[in-house]
């Protein structure tokens, strides 16, 4: 007969608990979640890079919906127990759903520790702990405003770290002298200091909070000698404490944390408890890999086969801070039975410290460059007698026993036992195994069958190695095309990197992602110029000799060097002023070609480069702006003529195209961006073969999407309908600024909406109706800087000489 | 060969180029990232196009018409395209650049 498991909480500890357990004993247990979380388990540490923007939500859920139905698991979300009866043997949610259990596990992690300082509970004081809390601290980052973070410990710096990414003005109160004073040295924790105010952060350490000040909402944060800072938002991440309330309420041995012996039970036998509430051998701990060894022994309890048990072992830090790297395993006191060893190296910011006691490590303190941790930690554990590497143990595992620099061959060289992941406790020997065993050949599915690298992804890079090793020839990490022949980086990486380390400039992007040519190529740099236009709209200064030269000029150039002009016609609509206006300029330029084009519009064709200002000029006196007909950009909205004189027209389909075109015009994208809006759904203004398409209807407007009618033919996709011209307005500025954030350079919006899913679009724009109004926000906050007509300014003298040749010798000729 | 001033470093930006217009037709002057000053004929050897007006990386030009890649140095096409432009010489003194024209031909016009 199926026993009853209950579990309450459904975090990081249960998740993987019930992994094992569905292999070691399937089908032995019926089982019940309740988890206070409305929400999947997901991986609380990566946490920080969603709030960076390194990655979404999405990415980081360990077991989706559609896991819990697969293992027959009821999951209850956003109910917490109020109460163990353990006569009954049930427990209660706070919506009364009580349910009964023949074993129970208590996996409720931790609480965060708030400063009993008056203005604790003011509105914008938040901790830092789930979901919630990210998506509290992204709403607050949105205002731009500033923020100060309590804690300089591994959350606080993350915090830190993500909200100043986010735009904010991120201060640092730190009470002790040094930074994360319980992990690093305080040699480590200067350097450590160094880098975080070299990312704009301001860093106050001694300093003690005395309260948070504010009439009705957070105004500021008030220091024990009197210093106020400013802020909207104030994030306390001072520490966490055991949540063991619920334990203790129903009559369990709690100390710190949840009693428990070696294997997970607490004084009840038929209850474990496991995960940061718990507290075995005496300690508590705060970090995954230890939980990970929980969860197997409360499985392998549970599953009946009790040969395994809870062993202490310290567990490495490592900060999920792009670009500061640090690792420190151990105990790094100073001491008199100790001894120390010490490499500096300054102008390259490297900190390396490690701790003897007879001739054994007992510590490792390593900043700015890290790979040798795992190495120093093996050794460490196996107290391996250093004595005859010792001149050289600092300089690392490439420089012992003759192994050559080469750092594959110090990968090979390790023990099978070496331990290369981390959290999850992954060895080397395991995964060579599993690679072998199931002839895996990607990164992806080495996470998903050996765990390693799937948590926190700092061993990537050794994981990497280790299949290099295995696999030979037959691994290729390049499965991401590079960009280019400068960079092996793909487009993707590109862009995220751009964001996460606050690169702004091309030569930042070269420096930093270690580019392999001088400056580019005619391929990488018009994409990097778009990236950095796209993430930085305020701040990066356009580089115009990083543009194709019709977007310099702009004007297409012809195949006989000659260029054509295409004035906005606002949604295909133009007057008798307007078209007088151009045949002036035909006549006064004697311009060759004048054509209607297919975008609604009128071409002057064959126009000499000097002569384009003037053009110019005289078309910007007729109100004509450019139409950006060479631009990756938008380009035209087409329109029918609509109600205003269809007898078939439902809306206004005329006018919604000159709105949308009005309101989006100057926009740089990744591709060219041509819309349509027809009045009926007899479509005459072509919508449903464009990137953006309105087809007007009764009831509303239908927004297609991803439609190609180039190299390419396709139909839309239906995107959704709503019911006003401001709401379509709106999630089609949402669709395109998405778009601008996400696609490759080059790529049109129906390759990148196959690539992303359709799905995924439609619940982003269309669904999730902040963040559609995010996107809004910020394509609108871009536009301050994009809306600018380029002609009016390059004829009020802008990048003048770009239009005359430097010189004319000719004249000098004739001058002799 | 006579020298001729054609104007100053200046006039050109980074990873830009300027046409000099002369009787044999036009000529590009290139200024790489590192300074480094070029001089070819403004015509590529594939269709024509105007060398002065594509994207300047390393001690290269990418054509704007169809992406041909051009040594400054040499005048080679690079890659697996086939052709070259003639390089003119040309140097900068003092922050003037000067470039190297056949007298007799030009008085030929
Ligand atoms: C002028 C025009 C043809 C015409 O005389 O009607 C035109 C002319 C050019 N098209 Fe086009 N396209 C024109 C409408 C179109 C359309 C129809 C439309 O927009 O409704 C399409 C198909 C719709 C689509 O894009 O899905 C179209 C698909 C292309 C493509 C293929 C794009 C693709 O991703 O599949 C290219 C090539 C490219 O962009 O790489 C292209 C490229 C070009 C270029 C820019 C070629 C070039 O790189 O120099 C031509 C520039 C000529 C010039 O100097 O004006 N043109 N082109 C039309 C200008 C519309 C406007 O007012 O801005
Ligand atoms: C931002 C951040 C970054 C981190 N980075 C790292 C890192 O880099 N490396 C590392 O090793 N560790 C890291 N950690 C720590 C790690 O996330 C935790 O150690 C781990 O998640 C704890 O797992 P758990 O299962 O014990 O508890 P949790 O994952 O906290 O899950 C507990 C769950 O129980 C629920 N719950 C609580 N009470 C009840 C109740 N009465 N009824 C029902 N449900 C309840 C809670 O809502 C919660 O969802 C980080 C943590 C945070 C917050
Ligand atoms: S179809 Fe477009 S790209 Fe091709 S020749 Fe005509 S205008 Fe040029
Ligand atoms: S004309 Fe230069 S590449 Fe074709």
């Amino acid at each position: 007969m199926t026993e009853k498991l209950v579990i309450v909480g459904n975090g990081m500890a249960p998740g993987r608990m019930l992994e094992h357990l569905f292999e070691i004993a399937p089908g032995r247990y019926d089982v019940t979640i309740f988890n206070a979380e409305p929400r999947v388990n997901y991986d609380r540490i990566m946490l920080s890079p969603v709030l960076s923007g390194e990655k979404s939500f999405e990415e980081i859920v360990i077991h989706g919906d559609g896991w819990y139905i697969q293992n027959g698991v009821t999951l209850y979300k956003g109910h917490r127990i109020v109460s163990i009866d353990r006569d009954a043997r049930t427990v209660t949610s706070d919506h009364g759903v009580t349910e009964s259990y023949d074993r129970l596990v208590i996996a409720t992690g931790s609480v965060p520790f708030i400063i009993p300082v008056p203005g604790k509970d003011l509105p914008g004081v938040i901790t830092y702990r789930d979901l919630d809390d990210v998506n509290a601290m992204l709403l607050a980052a949105q205002s731009r405003a500033k923020a100060v973070v309590i804690g300089g410990g591994l959350l606080g710096l993350e915090a830190a770290a993500g909200l100043k990414a986010r735009g904010m003005e991120v201060t640092l109160v730190h009470v002790m002298p040094t930074l994360m004073e319980r992990q690093l040295d305080p040699a480590a924790g200067y350097l450590l200091q160094k880098a975080i105010e070299a990312r704009g952060i301001e860093v106050l350490t001694r300093a003690n909070t005395k309260a948070i000040v504010g009439d009705g909402k957070v105004e500021g944060v008030e220091l024990a000698d009197g210093t106020l800072i400013p802020a909207s938002l104030v994030v306390m991440a001072v520490g966490i404490r055991p949540n063991a309330t619920l334990a203790k309420e129903a009559g369990l041995e709690v100390n710190r944390g949840i009693v428990t012996d070696r294997y997970m039970r607490t004084s009840d036998p038929e209850i474990l408890a496991i995960g940061e509430c718990a507290e075995v051998g005496g300690h508590v701990y705060g970090l995954v890999a230890p939980l990970y060894q929980m969860a197997r022994v409360a499985a392998a309890s549970l599953g009946g086969a009790a040969d395994e048990c809870f062993v202490h072992s310290d567990t490495p830090t490592k900060l999920k801070v792009t670009g500061i790297d640090l690792y420190s395993v151990g105990d790094f006191a100073d001491g008199d039975d100790r001894e120390e060893i010490v490499l500096r190296d300054a102008s390259a910011g490297v900190y390396k410290r490690v701790i003897l006691r007879d001739n054994r490590i007992i510590g490792t303190v390593l900043f700015g460059e890290t790979a040798d941790g795992s190495w120093f930690a093996d050794l460490q554990k196996k107290q391996a007698d250093i004595s005859e590497m010792r001149d050289t143990l600092i300089f690392g595992q490439a420089f012992q026993g003759g192994a050559s620099a080469d750092p594959l061959a110090a990968v090979a060289a390790l023990s099978d036992d070496a331990e290369i992941c981390g959290c999850n406790g992954v060895c080397k020997g395991k995964i060579v195994g599993t690679i072998t065993a199931k002839g895996l050949t990607s990164l992806d599915d080495v996470r998903a069958h050996s765990k390693a690298s799937a948590s926190c992804g700092t061993c990537t890079p050794l994981v990497e190695k280790l299949m290099a090793l295995t696999l030979g020839d037959a691994y290729n990490p390049a499965a991401v095309q590079p960009m280019c022949s400068c960079t092996a980086l793909g487009h993707d990486e590109v862009r995220r990197l751009i964001k996460a380390r606050s690169l702004k400039s091309i030569p930042a992007v070269m420096q930093e992602l270690e580019w392999k040519t001088s400056c580019g190529c005619a391929k990488c740099r018009p994409a990097l110029n778009y990236y950095l236009v796209c993430d930085w709209p305020d701040e990066y200064a356009d580089d115009y000799q990083s543009r194709f030269i019709n977007e310099r000029v702009h004007a297409n150039i012809q195949k006989d060097g000659t260029y054509s002009v295409v004035p906005r016609m606002w949604g295909g609509v133009t007057s008798a002023k307007e078209l007088r206006a151009i045949a002036d300029v035909v006549d006064k330029f004697a311009i060759p070609t004048v054509k209607v084009t297919g975008g609604q519009r009128i071409d002057m064709l064959g126009i000499k480069k000097e002569d384009l200002p003037a053009v110019w000029s005289d078309l910007g006196k007729a109100g004509f702006v450019s139409g950006h007909a060479y631009a990756k950009g938008l380009r035209t909205v087409k329109t029918c003529v609509g109600s205003d004189w269809c007898r078939f027209g439902t809306q206004d389909s005329t006018g919604l195209g000159i709105r949308i075109e009005k309101f989006m015009w100057g926009s740089w994208t990744p591709a060219k961006v041509k819309m349509a809006v027809s009045g009926c759904p007899r479509n005459c203004a072509e919508a449903t073969c464009k990137d953006v398409g309105v087809i007007c209807v009764d009831s509303g407007y239908e927004i297609h999407f991803a439609g190609a009618a180039g190299l390419d033919i396709k139909g839309t996709e239906v995107l959704g309908l709503v019911k006003s011209e401001d709401e379509a307005l709106e999630v089609i500025v949402a669709l395109t600024q998405m778009y601008r954030e996400q696609a490759r350079y080059l790529e049109r919006i129906y390759k990148w909406a196959r690539r992303v899913g359709y799905d995924e679009i439609r619940r982003q724009v269309l669904h999730d109706l902040p963040r559609r109004k995010e996107y809004y926000d910020r394509f609108v906050f871009s536009q301050k800087f994009a809306q600018v007509d380029p002609w009016s300014e390059r004829v009020s003298g802008k990048d003048k000489n770009e239009f005359r040749p430097l010189a004319d010798v000719r004249h000098q000729l004739a001058a002799e | 060969m006579t020298w001729f001033a054609i104007g100053s470093i200046d006039d050109i930006p980074q990873r830009g180029a300027r046409c000099v217009v002369t009787p044999q037709g036009k000529i590009g002057v290139f200024r790489t990232h590192d300074d480094r000053i070029f001089a070819i004929e403004d015509h590529c050897p594939h269709k024509g196009g105007p060398l002065s007006q594509g994207i300047v990386h390393g001690a290269s030009v990418t054509c704007p018409l169809h992406n041909w890649v051009i040594s400054l140095e040499t005048g080679l096409a690079q890659g697996a395209d086939e052709g070259a432009v003639r390089t003119i010489p040309i140097k900068v003194e003092d922050g003037r650049i000067l470039i190297a024209l056949d007298r007799q031909l030009m008085a030929a016009e």
